[in-house]
C-alpha cells in the first residue's frame, strides 16, 4: 500500500470491515440516517390521493404535539410513562443483577435457575395481563409489573452470559494471589463485567420501552401508549404519529445517555478496536 | 524465599469411562528450594496440567504434591502463577495491576504502617526492574504483548511467592522481545531467590532458562526423561551456540519427537503424496 494511501488513514476507507472513520462523518451519516427518513415522509405525505387520516405529514404531527403540549397534558403523560418504565426496568435490574451474577459465577445455580428462566421467556408478556390484572390490580403496580415481566427473565440472562465472559485466567490469577471468593467475585469478575453489564442495562432500558404501549393496555387512563391507545379508538393518526415518535426520542435521549455513561466510566476501553 | 516440591505418583484423569483422557499417568518428581525446572514436551503430554497441579487449580485424581513437606490443597500464596496470556486486569493501571495482591486480605493481615511503606516501595522497585516506569499509569490493551508480561510477572512477584509457575509465558512473544525476557527472568531467579517452575514447547528456551530440564511424553502423559543443563549459572546468549548446549538440544528435539507420535503423520503425508502424484498421472 502507498503512504499517500495510509496516511489518508481513518477517513480514507469507509468500505473497510470494522476500519474507523472520523467522528466528523460519523455524525453527518448519523444525521443523514435520520433525516432521510423524515424526508421521506414529507415526500410520500404530499402525493396526491393521500388522506391525512391515513399519513399525516410531519408538519400535522407537530402541531399535534404543539396542541397535546398546550391544551392537553403532554408532560405528564411522558412523565408517568417515564416512571413506570423506569419503575419496571430497575425492579428488573435490582433482581436480575445480584441473580445473574450467580448464575454466572456458580454451576450449580446455573443448572438450577437457567433453563427455568430460558423456559419462562418465550411466553408472550402480554399474555400475562389478565393474571397481572388478577394478582396485582389494576393500579400503577400492574403497569410496572408487566414491563418487569417483559424485560426481567431476558435480562437475568444476558448479565448471566456478561458474568461468564471474564477470562479464567483473570479469575486464576487472582486465585493464585490468594484471593478468597468473595473477593474473586468483588474485585474480578463485577469490574470486568461492569462495562459488558452497563450495556445490558441500556439495551434492556429500550425493551422495557417497547412493552409500553402493553403496560398502559391494562386500565390505563394516563400515559404515551395509553394515548397512543386512546387516539387509535378515535382514528386520530396523527396523535398516533406523534405519541410513537416521543417514545422513540425519549429512548433515542436516554440510549445515547447510557452511552456517554459508558465512555466517561470506562476510560481504559478508549481506542480499543475490538 | 524459597521452596522445595515434592510430586508422588501424581495422575490425572479428565473425565470418565470410555471417554476418559489419562492426562498424567504417575509423575514423580522432586524440585529443590531455588531450583529453576522447565518443562518440555509434545503438545498434549500434561505440562500445562502438571503445573496446575502444583498450582492448586486443577484436583488430583491419586498421588499427592507436597511444599516444603506440606501437601497443598488449593491455589496458596506461596505459589505464583504466570499464565500465557489474558490475565491482567483491563482496568486497573499497571501499577495497580502490579499492586492486586495488596488489595486482598491474604496479604494485608496484621499490617502496620512499615508495612504498607515497605509494599509500596517493592511495587515501585518491581516496576523498575521490569522496565515498566513509563508506562506505570497506562492501561495493559495499551502496551505490546512484552510489555504485558512484564506487568505479569511483576504481579505474581510483589508477594515474595518462594514458587513461581509459568505457563509458555512468552510463549505469544516475537524472538528478539522473547531473549530479552530470557534474561530478565534469570535475573530474578537469582535475585529473589524463588524456585522457578517453567512450562514451554520451546526446547532452546528450556536448556537457556532451565538448571533441569523435565521432559514428558503423550498417550498417557508421564514424566519421560531428565536432563541436567551442563551449563553454568550465569548465562548469556552466546552460550546458545555452545557444543554442549547444542548436543543437548539435539537429544531433547529427538527424543521429543520419538514420544510424540509424529512419524506416523510422515508416513500419512507420503501416502497422501503418492494418491496426488498417481491421481496426477491419470
Ligand atoms: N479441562 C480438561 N478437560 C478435559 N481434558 C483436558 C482438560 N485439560 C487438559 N485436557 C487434556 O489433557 C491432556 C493434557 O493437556 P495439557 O494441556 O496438560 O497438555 P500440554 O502438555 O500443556 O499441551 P500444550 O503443549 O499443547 O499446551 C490433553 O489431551 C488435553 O486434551
Ligand atoms: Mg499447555
Amino acid at each position: 500500500m502507498s503512504a499517500s494511501k495510509r496516511a489518508r488513514g481513518s477517513g480514507g476507507s469507509l468500505w473497510q470491515i470494522r476500519a474507523a472513520i472520523d467522528p466528523r462523518q460519523y455524525w453527518l451519516l448519523a444525521l443523514a440516517g435520520l433525516v432521510a427518513p423524515l424526508v421521506v415522509w414529507l415526500a410520500a405525505s404530499h402525493l396526491d390521493g393521500i388522506d391525512k387520516v391515513f399519513l399525516p405529514g410531519p408538519a400535522d404531527v407537530l402541531t399535534r404535539i404543539w396542541s397535546w403540549a398546550s391544551d392537553d397534558d403532554l408532560t405528564a403523560d411522558v412523565a408517568i410513562s417515564t416512571w413506570r418504565v423506569v419503575a419496571g426496568w430497575a425492579l428488573s435490574a435490582a433482581i436480575a443483577l445480584p441473580l445473574g451474577l450467580f448464575i454466572g459465577s456458580y454451576r450449580a445455580v446455573q443448572a438450577l435457575l437457567e433453563p427455568l428462566t430460558d423456559f419462562i421467556r418465550y411466553m408472550p408478556a402480554v399474555a400475562f395481563i389478565p393474571l397481572v390484572m388478577l394478582w396485582v390490580g389494576i393500579e400503577e403496580g400492574s403497569k410496572v409489573a408487566i414491563i418487569f415481566i417483559g424485560t426481567f427473565f431476558q435480562m437475568v440472562l444476558m448479565i448471566a452470559e456478561d458474568v461468564r465472559r471474564v477470562p479464567l485466567a483473570q479469575i486464576e490469577a487472582a486465585q493464585t494471589m490468594g484471593a478468597t471468593r468473595g473477593e474473586i467475585l468483588e474485585k474480578v469478575i463485577v469490574p470486568f463485567a461492569k462495562p459488558a453489564l452497563l450495556d445490558t442495562l441500556r439495551v434492556t432500558m429500550g425493551w422495557a420501552w417497547t412493552y409500553l404501549v402493553v403496560a398502559e393496555l391494562v386500565a390505563a387512563n394516563s400515559g404515551l401508549g395509553y394515548a397512543v391507545l386512546k387516539a387509535q379508538r378515535f382514528l386520530q393518526t396523527d396523535k398516533i404519529f406523534a405519541g410513537i415518535l416521543l417514545i422513540g426520542l425519549i429512548g433515542l435521549l436516554i440510549d445515547q445517555s447510557f452511552r456517554l455513561i459508558h465512555r466517561k466510566a470506562f476510560p481504559y476501553l478508549a481506542g480499543r478496536q475490538r | 524465599m524459597t521452596a522445595s516440591i515434592d510430586i508422588r505418583d501424581v495422575a490425572k484423569t479428565f473425565g470418565h469411562g470410555a471417554r476418559a483422557i489419562h492426562a498424567l499417568e504417575g509423575a514423580n518428581l522432586t524440585i529443590r528450594p531455588n531450583e529453576f525446572v522447565t518443562f518440555v514436551g509434545a503438545s498434549g503430554c500434561g505440562k500445562s496440567t502438571l503445573l496446575r497441579m502444583i498450582g492448586g487449580l486443577e484436583s488430583l485424581s491419586r498421588g499427592s504434591i507436597a511444599v516444603n513437606g506440606q501437601p497443598i490443597g488449593g491455589p496458596g500464596v506461596d505459589r505464583a502463577m504466570v499464565f500465557q496470556h489474558y490475565s491482567l486486569y483491563p482496568w486497573l493501571t499497571v501499577a495497580d495491576n502490579v499492586r492486586f495482591c495488596r488489595q486482598l486480605k491474604a496479604h494485608t493481615r496484621d499490617r502496620t504502617s512499615a508495612d504498607v511503606e515497605k509494599a509500596a516501595g517493592r511495587a515501585d522497585a518491581l516496576i523498575r526492574l521490569m522496565g515498566l516506569s513509563h508506562v506505570a499509569h497506562a492501561y495493559p490493551s495499551q502496551l505490546s504483548g512484552g510489555m504485558q508480561q512484564r506487568v505479569a510477572i511483576a504481579r505474581a512477584l510483589m508477594s515474595r511467592p518462594p514458587i513461581l509457575l509459568m505457563d509458555e509465558p512468552f510463549g505469544a512473544l516475537d524472538a528478539q522481545t522473547r531473549e530479552v525476557m530470557h534474561d530478565l527472568i534469570r535475573h530474578v531467579h537469582r535475585i529473589e531467590g524463588s524456585t522457578i517452575v517453567f512450562v514451554t514447547h520451546d526446547v532452546e528456551e528450556a536448556i537457556y532458562l532451565g538448571q533441569r530440564i523435565v521432559l514428558m511424553a503423550p498417550r498417557p502423559g508421564r514424566i519421560d526423561t531428565l536432563y541436567d543443563v551442563p551449563l553454568p549459572t550465569e548465562r548469556h546468549q552466546d552460550m546458545k551456540l555452545a557444543p554442549a548446549f547444542l548436543a543437548l538440544k539435539r537429544a531433547i528435539l529427538e527424543r521429543i519427537r520419538e514420544t510424540s507420535g509424529m512419524k506416523t503423520d510422515l508416513e500419512q503425508l507420503a501416502r497422501l503424496n503418492a494418491d496426488a502424484a498417481a491421481t496426477a498421472m491419470e
